[in-house]
């Protein structure tokens, strides 16, 4: 109760800071050093790049790594030593995941502080959580209906593709949607792998240097001047729509799944 | 050929054979060395109290078990003579030609139509998809009550009917013989009974081995029955003999519901 009317009291503060400065112009204008001409159009296209790149990377990856953990893997002490790894990095701090794109993307392999490595990294950084949430969504699939398609003749791939992704496809989308949704919050390893706080174009390629919400908004808390406090809140405000937005989108899959079961 | 318990299998091969058949899931053993033969055309049951292996020894025959990591098979389950085990024989293929019906109706969470057309879709079979499954829905006498609408969900269908449609979908594939799982178990008496009348017209087709542990329901569709006990088949021979003059004293135990 008391968390719920201290965030209450603390979303009413940022829409009093924000309402006043987010408009069209606010959207539609890069960062500036003076206030009245700041916006947000480096760091939106910069979060639309990276979910966009980050889901079409996690997405088949964490997929594909849960049918085959689930449907083909042998039940031997490899996989369960995977399963237990996968489990553990869940929990892992996002900075130290920040600290091996650094070295791993940016550095080894020369990707440098480019778009493509901030994907990277943060699809890296929510694969555990897609490939737990698809295992999940997999193996509340009936059995019984892959011993029906196995009865009559099916494949193990054609067990999986036509009956037992479709049944647990909204439990994937769900798990994949709440991954991504903390992806695009995420700041501390985009820092670590050099996105830059100062952009005053959007993203051509996937090889651009790129900046995102969450550090627009960081860099402009922490300047002195009053005014661009009002901007960070307006950036707030775009940001909790956004993910408020992805939020909705799981509830209605999820539902929609629970009453078809 | 085969002539064991007495069953003339009319010289030719028989549509199902086990040979010392034994079967493990993990330490525990499931099936004890049995032998028997399934007549061509013919309805052959299983029956036994529960826990007795039937189940197990069905699944043998198109080779379910293969799903369960710990199972473990040896001895011999042919069909028309050749070893189901043999390493050149594609599971898969196998479960094609006999086809399997379950305890529990389960119908995948689809359209009637597309429950019936997965068989043959999987096979790549793209000529007149229709046509085979009126027919198969038309084997299985679940056509009339449902052709006006096969768009809707099979999960829409009472339990009996979503059996007879499991029955359909095994039926489409145009297998050769048919496993039935205690397919009445989860029915209400008229389902049941319909289920029944539907085992005695598809034998003119089909050969059919049918797992119950409904004894009447053994005497009243099949022409063989095996008696399991404890995972070793004590007696096998025509159904009326079985039931009326059996020669184990455990048989007689059991069909006459002193145990079991």
């Amino acid at each position: 109760m008391v968390g719920v009317v201290a965030l209450a009291v603390l979303l009413g503060d940022v829409v009093m800071d924000g309402a006043g400065a987010l408009d069209r112009r606010f959207l539609d204008s890069f960062a500036s050093r003076f206030p009245e001409r700041a916006g947000i159009k480096a760091a939106l296209w910069g979060s639309v790049w990276m979910l966009s790149l980050t889901a079409l990377v996690s997405f088949p990856l964490g997929v594909g790594a849960a049918i085959y953990l689930e449907e083909y893997a042998p039940r031997s002490w490899v996989t369960r030593a995977i399963q237990t790894n996968i489990a553990n990095l869940a929990g892992v701090p996002s900075i130290v995941y920040g600290i091996l794109g650094l070295a791993l993307f940016v550095r080894t392999l020369g990707l440098g502080r480019s778009l493509l490595s901030g994907a990277l990294t943060l699809s890296l950084l929510i694969l555990p959580v897609i490939i737990l949430a698809s295992q999940e969504a997999i193996r509340a699939v009936p059995s019984s209906i892959r011993q029906a398609a196995y009865g009559l003749g099916a494949t193990r791939w054609q067990v999986v593709r036509m009956q037992v992704l479709p049944v647990a496809l909204p439990g994937i989308l769900t798990g994949t949607i709440l991954a991504l949704s903390r992806a695009v919050g995420e700041t501390a390893p985009l820092i670590m792998i050099g996105a830059v706080g100062f952009l005053a174009f959007t993203p051509g390629s996937v090889m651009d240097p790129f900046t995102v919400l969450p550090l627009q908004i960081y860099s402009w808390i922490s300047r002195p001047q009053e005014e661009f406090r009002a901007l960070a809140a307006a950036g707030i405000i775009v940001l909790l729509a956004i993910l408020l937005g992805m939020n909705a989108v799981a509830i209605v899959l999820r539902n929609r799944y629970q009453r078809q079961s | 050929m085969a002539t064991t318990h007495g069953i003339d299998t009319g010289g030719r091969a028989p549509a199902l054979e086990a040979r010392g058949l034994t079967v493990h899931y993990g330490q525990k053993r499931a099936v004890h060395d049995v032998s028997l033969v399934v007549p061509t055309n013919q309805v052959v049951a299983l029956i036994g109290p529960s826990g007795c292996g039937k189940s197990t020894l069905l699944r043998c025959f198109n080779r379910m078990n293969d799903l369960i990591p710990s199972a473990r098979i040896t001895g011999e389950a042919l069909f028309r003579g050749q070893d189901l085990y043999d390493d050149a024989v594609d599971p898969v293929e196998v479960r094609r030609r006999i086809g399997m019906v379950f305890q529990k109706p389960n119908p995948f969470p689809k359209s009637i139509y597309d429950n019936t057309a997965f068989g043959p879709r999987i096979q790549g079979v793209d000529g007149d998809l229709d046509s085979i499954v009126e027919r198969a829905l038309r084997s299985a006498a679940l056509w009339d009550e449902v052709s006006d609408r096969l768009r809707d969900s099979a999960l829409t269908l009472s339990g009996g009917q979503q059996q007879r449609l499991c029955i359909a979908r095994t039926l489409a594939v145009q297998p050769e013989i048919l496993l039935m799982d205690e397919p009445a178990s989860a029915l209400d008496p008229i389902a049941t009974q319909r289920i029944e009348e539907l085992i005695y017209r598809l034998k003119r087709d089909y050969t059919i081995v049918i797992v119950t542990h409904n004894m009447q329901q053994a005497a009243r569709v099949s022409d063989y029955t095996a008696f399991l006990y404890m995972g070793e088949l004590v007696e096998y021979g025509p159904t009326d003999t079985l039931f009326t003059n059996p020669a184990e004293e455990r048989t007689e135990a059991y069909v006459t519901g002193r145990f079991g």
